[in-house]
């Protein structure tokens, strides 16, 4: 069935995107893994036989998810980010500007290839760490839902940054002063209850919180917060930041004069 | 400071037509506006009778645009960068068309180079296929020579004038006057936004520049009565002088003879388009 004028516009952006960080698939999903297969090997050797977060569950397990989910954050993010300012800087997104897609389906096909590197680089984390520890999934359903839901959500932040900056540089600043914190900080590599109450507070602020212990939820059947709360935080969240992000591009903002 | 003021221009189907200014006179703005990369705080502007704003998808599918700036996409070969861009206008499967594109310009043994290996002129080929991967009717090209060998200025002129004759309506803006003159039937001039210079290119040539009058006397110097006529001192013995039109040849001579001199050498010059512009440029 061929596809519709406007949806073959979408279909071929978002194949484009697909298509690029596929070309240098060893940089964009094997190198990411690798970093967390490190993360994984350096802290469970450190702290495996001095933690255990949750009853009955081994701290090298209780990482897996945590680093899944992180590496599925920051690559969805790097992916439309990079795409968009790489695009900006040398000039060909001229080649998207000019065809007749809507705000939508740039929108869209953006999205859904970060979303697609994410759960990519997200699922070969967890492969590759099952590897050396045994993780339960107690409930496929939210570990499907937080992974969908988190990485659309960087996506559509990484659509943001990259139409705002201007140069690497400040991409750089957007992703290690705000992303990289926000997801260290997110209880990847601990559980909320062990942060004095101050802290506690203060991560209850960080949404990337809600998509971490969500997206555990799915493996454990525990979490520090309800799975549905969390649920609907992140998905509040991806509304309000789609609504912007598709507000920017109606109005052309940094794409056209 | 507004970079179009009133800019009140009707490009009729299948002409072929020049849009000329000097630098930041407004060419590349009014450009990005019909190809919806800028936006104007006033006015409408159509392609092919669609509202660039309002039906902005149609007015898009109507235009083919060779951008000035020698872009492209590193991670993709030649083919892949024109199959994205038809797909990016709603067709899907045009494997053919991408071909037969390819063909013309002279790029299918390199259709799977990747686009970083090709040298900067098979680059600016690549951008003129891409403006045609979807078969516009308007085709707009903001100065594809730009340090562009004579070989494929001649083959890319070659190719666009078949696609004029084909009835593509062209738009082309170009520092080289030139090749304005030789291909284009109208030429619209801009300065500073407006739009100073509105007409065929006979006419523009006719009326905006008189014949120019180049010759050498056997002996003696000009009568003074012609000194007035001329334009740059004499070199070689050679006077060039700027006439009103044809018929003031007649009276140059009657007044040489008068002097009791000869002519040894005698050439009529036509005006040429560059100087028509420079001319306009000057006086608005």
């Amino acid at each position: 069935m061929r596809d519709s004028p406007r949806m073959a516009g979408f279909s071929t952006l978002f194949r484009k995107e697909i298509t690029r960080f596929w070309k240098v698939s060893f940089q964009t999903v094997l190198a990411p893994v690798l970093t967390a297969l490190l993360y994984l090997l350096i802290f469970s050797h450190v702290l495996e036989a001095h933690v255990q977060v949750y009853p009955g569950v081994r701290y090298t397990a209780f990482l897996v998810p945590g680093l899944a989910m992180m590496s599925l954050l920051q690559n969805s993010f790097a992916n439309s980010s990079s795409s968009l300012i790489q695009s900006k800087i040398t000039g060909n997104i001229i080649f998207v500007l000019l065809p007749p897609l809507s705000h939508f389906e740039f929108f869209a096909a953006y999205v859904l290839a970060s979303v697609v590197r994410g759960v990519m680089v997200g699922f070969g984390v967890f492969a590759i760490t099952a590897l050396f520890v045994p993780v339960p999934v107690k409930d496929p359903l939210w570990v499907l839902s937080f992974a969908l839901l988190g990485s659309a959500l960087l996506g559509t932040l990484g659509i943001i940054a990259g139409i705002w900056a201007e140069k690497f540089d400040q991409l750089a600043a957007f992703q290690n002063f705000i992303i990289v914190p926000l997801t260290f900080l997110s209880g990847v590599f601990y559980s909320m209850h062990s942060l004095p109450p101050f802290w506690q507070e203060v991560s209850r602020f960080n949404p990337f919180f809600y998509m971490i212990d969500g997206f555990r939820y799915g493996f454990f059947g525990v979490s520090d917060v309800s799975p549905r709360l969390s649920f609907m935080i992140v998905g509040g969240c991806l509304l309000a930041l789609s609504f912007a992000t598709l507000s920017l591009l109606k109005r052309g903002y940094k794409l056209r004069h | 400071m507004r970079a179009l003021v009133d800019i009140d221009l009707d490009i009729p189907k299948g002409e072929f037509f020049a849009l000329l200014g000097p630098n930041g006179a407004g060419k590349t703005t009014l450009i990005s506006i019909l190809a919806g990369l800028a936006r104007a705080d006033a006015g409408t502007l159509k392609v092919m009778g669609h509202d660039v704003t309002a039906d902005y998808r149609n007015a898009r599918r109507s235009l083919g645009v060779v951008p000035q700036e020698l872009v492209f996409d590193p991670f993709f070969t030649v083919r892949e960068t024109l199959q994205f861009q038809s797909g990016y206008f709603g067709l899907g499967r045009n494997d053919d068309w991408v071909d037969e594109v390819m063909a013309k310009l002279d790029l299918t043994n390199r259709a799977d180079f990747n686009m970083r290996a090709l040298s900067g002129g098979m680059k600016r080929r690549v951008l003129v296929a891409q403006a045609l991967v979807h078969k516009p009717p308007v085709i707009i090209l903001d100065e594809p020579t730009a340090g562009v060998d004579v070989e494929l200025r001649q083959g890319l002129w070659q190719f666009i004038r078949q696609l004029n004759g084909d009835g593509h309506t062209i738009v082309l803006t170009t520092h080289y006057l030139d090749e304005a003159e030789a291909l284009c039937s109208r030429v619209g001039m801009l300065k500073q936004g407006k739009l100073v210079a509105l007409d065929s290119t006979h006419n523009l040539l006719k009326g905006y520049s008189g014949a120019r009058l180049r010759l050498r006397l056997a002996q003696g110097v000009l009568p003074p009565a012609l000194a007035p006529l001329v334009t740059t001192a004499p070199t070689n013995g050679e006077y060039l002088l700027a006439l009103h039109d044809y018929a003031q040849v007649e009276s140059v001579l009657a007044e040489i003879r008068t002097s009791g001199l000869t002519v040894m050498f005698m050439e009529l010059e036509q005006p040429d388009l560059e100087e028509v512009f420079v001319e306009i440029m000057r006086r608005d």
